[in-house]
């Protein structure tokens, strides 16, 4: 490499990790103040490291009122979810990947365009309909909300992995005389799995961090959503508890960071797929 | 009329089977079944979705047309009332601005979000490899994290009281920052929900224009770079056209995010500061329908917004389908 070359390379690596410290920076800061002592937090020279670290806010933040009832219902209402519309989109992938069929284009268009719809046009109708049969401030009325927007993703996600499987397997299951359904759960399904997990976390992510349908329908405290209750953590008090707000942050974010460190890889061009190959 | 997708798809089943392909054949049971496989599969979804969104959006439709209010909710029934509540919003003062207000911020951050994601994609092409990973595995981080998180940190950072921003500005000498208020004024607050939306919007586009700068011919951008084009021309005349389906889709898409934003907004202006001059869409259509438990005037404020944000997805929409289509 010339010196000039080396030179070029030198000052792009340090622009490089200049964006690198800016982008993390946030990330950072919220654990590391979930860390720090809260006079360390209050003082007007902020350190940059917690130099005594303490898991006072960690404490504080899950024994906040709530806290252990609505990680709960958060996570009953993804599992729910997740298994139901799992199973759905599964079978309707399926008839996407491997069939032609009239009315099939009309079926992905539905498939898309619900994915674009604004959720915060859907607050009224959906809170005046689940009102007339009382299913606000109830998991079900939720679990329902979300599936409408998991089951058009998974059925388009799973599409796409299912189209990944080599069609020479499953012609060799029906030669042996299986059926088409036969070949499907025998060779297709073990085959499938791995986009059938990545779609469930995937779909995981989601429901865990929606916000807007949560906040608007479960209105009772021990009713609601990790993220609602992280919503409210300041609540009305002038001082807040900026520690424990972080530590309550860096819990909510873990199970989705990690989930999502998984795999990222595997779902993050299904928006953009085939917009390279165009 | 269902036939199995031609070559690929039918393959070894329609030659063992000769019986499956051809028209003229008379319907058996077990063709009758063939030709309803599809159907049945895509069945459970179609139902769930017709039930789960379809009879709401007919109700939005319906309550759009009615007065229906709190007592109209506990009664479950609203009254006609034609166009009113079309009317009372189109000539709502409140919602041009609100559209205006959004559009300018749709653009800005739409921009803003793809303008700093190209430079960084370009920008990894230039660093060594584990500057590359850094970075990369940085922006994974922060597209991993849940945006309630990340309204609590911004507040956290930017709070005027011992926000870290206020130090850090102060102490860069860019200016006195010290107990500034960042959500005293308009400009301030949504300046605020941009940073946030375009710093949680950088990591989707640097990934997916990276990846796209992959198919870039290397060869190519040589050519130009030994004839001596500057690098924003290789960029223009050689990268930028390769890479144009990609931005058509990413424009497409963020902007039909960012118009519809709720989150961001709704949380970090404080409750008691969002009104009439900072509404965004969403806020507005929230604070005009829910808040005031006006449900018929936020059903017509769904209809238009929904009505725009169906005119931007068409090219998403179609480009999608069109591959989706193929496969």
């Amino acid at each position: 490499m010339s010196r000039r070359r080396r030179r070029a390379r030198f000052v792009w690596n340090a622009v490089g990790i200049a964006a690198f410290v800016v982008m993390v920076f946030p990330v950072f800061w919220m654990i590391s103040t979930a860390f720090k002592p809260d006079d360390e937090i209050n003082r007007l020279k902020p350190t940059w490291i917690p130099f005594h670290p303490t898991l006072t806010h960690f404490r504080d933040a899950v024994n906040r009122p709530f806290f252990w009832v609505d990680v709960k219902n958060s996570l009953i209402i993804v599992v729910v979810t997740l298994v139901l519309s799992m199973t759905l989109a599964f079978l309707a992938a399926v008839a996407l990947a491997k069939f032609r069929f009239t009315g099939r284009k009309l079926f992905i268009v539905l498939m898309i365009g619900i994915q674009m719809l604004p959720p915060a046009g859907l607050i009224i109708p959906l809170y005046v309909v689940l009102a007339r049969y009382h299913q606000t401030n109830a998991l079900t009325g939720v679990i329902v909300t979300y599936m409408t927007f998991v089951l058009p993703f998974s059925v388009w996600t799973l599409r796409g992995f299912i189209i990944g499987i080599p069609r020479d397997l499953e012609e060799a299951a029906m030669v042996d005389g299986s059926s088409r359904l036969g070949a499907f759960v025998r060779i297709l399904l073990p085959l499938v799995a791995p986009g059938l997990v990545a779609t469930s976390v995937f779909a995981f992510i989601t429901t865990w961090n929606e916000y807007i349908f949560a906040n608007v329908l479960l209105t009772d405290q021990s009713k609601q959503t990790v993220t609602v209750w992280l919503s409210y953590f300041y609540g009305t008090s002038r001082h807040t508890d900026w520690g424990a707000l972080m530590a309550g942050s860096t819990l909510t974010a873990i199970p989705v960071v990690v989930f999502f460190l998984l795999v990222q890889r595997k779902i993050a061009f299904g928006l953009t797929a085939g917009a390279v190959k165009a | 009329m269902t036939e199995p997708l031609p070559d690929r798809a039918a393959g070894a089943a329609e030659t063992t089977s000769p019986s499956w392909s051809r028209r003229r054949q008379p319907l058996t049971r077990a063709r009758a079944f063939r030709i309803s496989v599809p159907y049945l599969l895509i069945f459970p979804v179609v139902a769930a979705i017709a039930v789960i969104l379809g009879y709401p959006l007919y109700n939005l439709v319906k309550l759009s047309f009615e007065k229906y209010g709190l007592f109209e909710l506990i009664r479950h029934s609203g009254t006609w009332v034609g166009l009113d509540n079309y009317s009372s919003v189109l000539h709502d003062p409140v919602f041009w601005h609100t559209l205006l207000r959004t559009a300018v911020f749709t653009v800005v951050n739409v921009g803003l979000s793809i303008g700093i994601g190209t430079l960084l994609a370009l920008l990894l092409v230039r660093v060594s490899a584990w500057v590359r990973i850094l970075l990369t595995a940085g922006l994974v981080l922060v597209w991993s994290m849940p945006v309630v998180v990340a309204v609590q940190v911004w507040y956290w950072m930017t709070n005027f009281q011992n926000g870290v921003v206020n130090y850090a500005l102060t102490q860069l000498r860019i200016g006195d920052y010290e107990q500034h208020d960042w959500y005293a004024t308009t400009f301030s607050q949504l300046g605020m929900v941009t940073t946030l939306i375009v710093w949680g919007a950088v990591p989707f586009i640097v990934v997916t224009v990276y990846a796209g700068l992959a198919q870039v011919p290397s060869e190519l951008v040589e050519a130009a770079e030994v004839d001596g084009a500057r690098p924003w021309r290789v960029f223009l005349d050689v990268t930028f056209p390769i890479l144009k389906p990609i931005f058509l889709i990413l424009t497409s898409l963020s902007i039909i995010w960012d118009f519809g934003v709720f989150t961001q907004p709704y949380l970090l202006i404080e409750q008691s500061r969002i009104h009439a001059s900072n509404f965004l869409m969403a806020i507005y259509l929230f604070e005009e329908g829910y808040f005031k438990s006006d449900f018929g005037r936020g059903a017509a404020i769904s209809i238009l917004m929904l009505v725009m944000v169906a005119g931007m997805s068409v090219f998403y929409v179609r480009r999608m389908v069109r591959m989706g289509d193929v496969e």
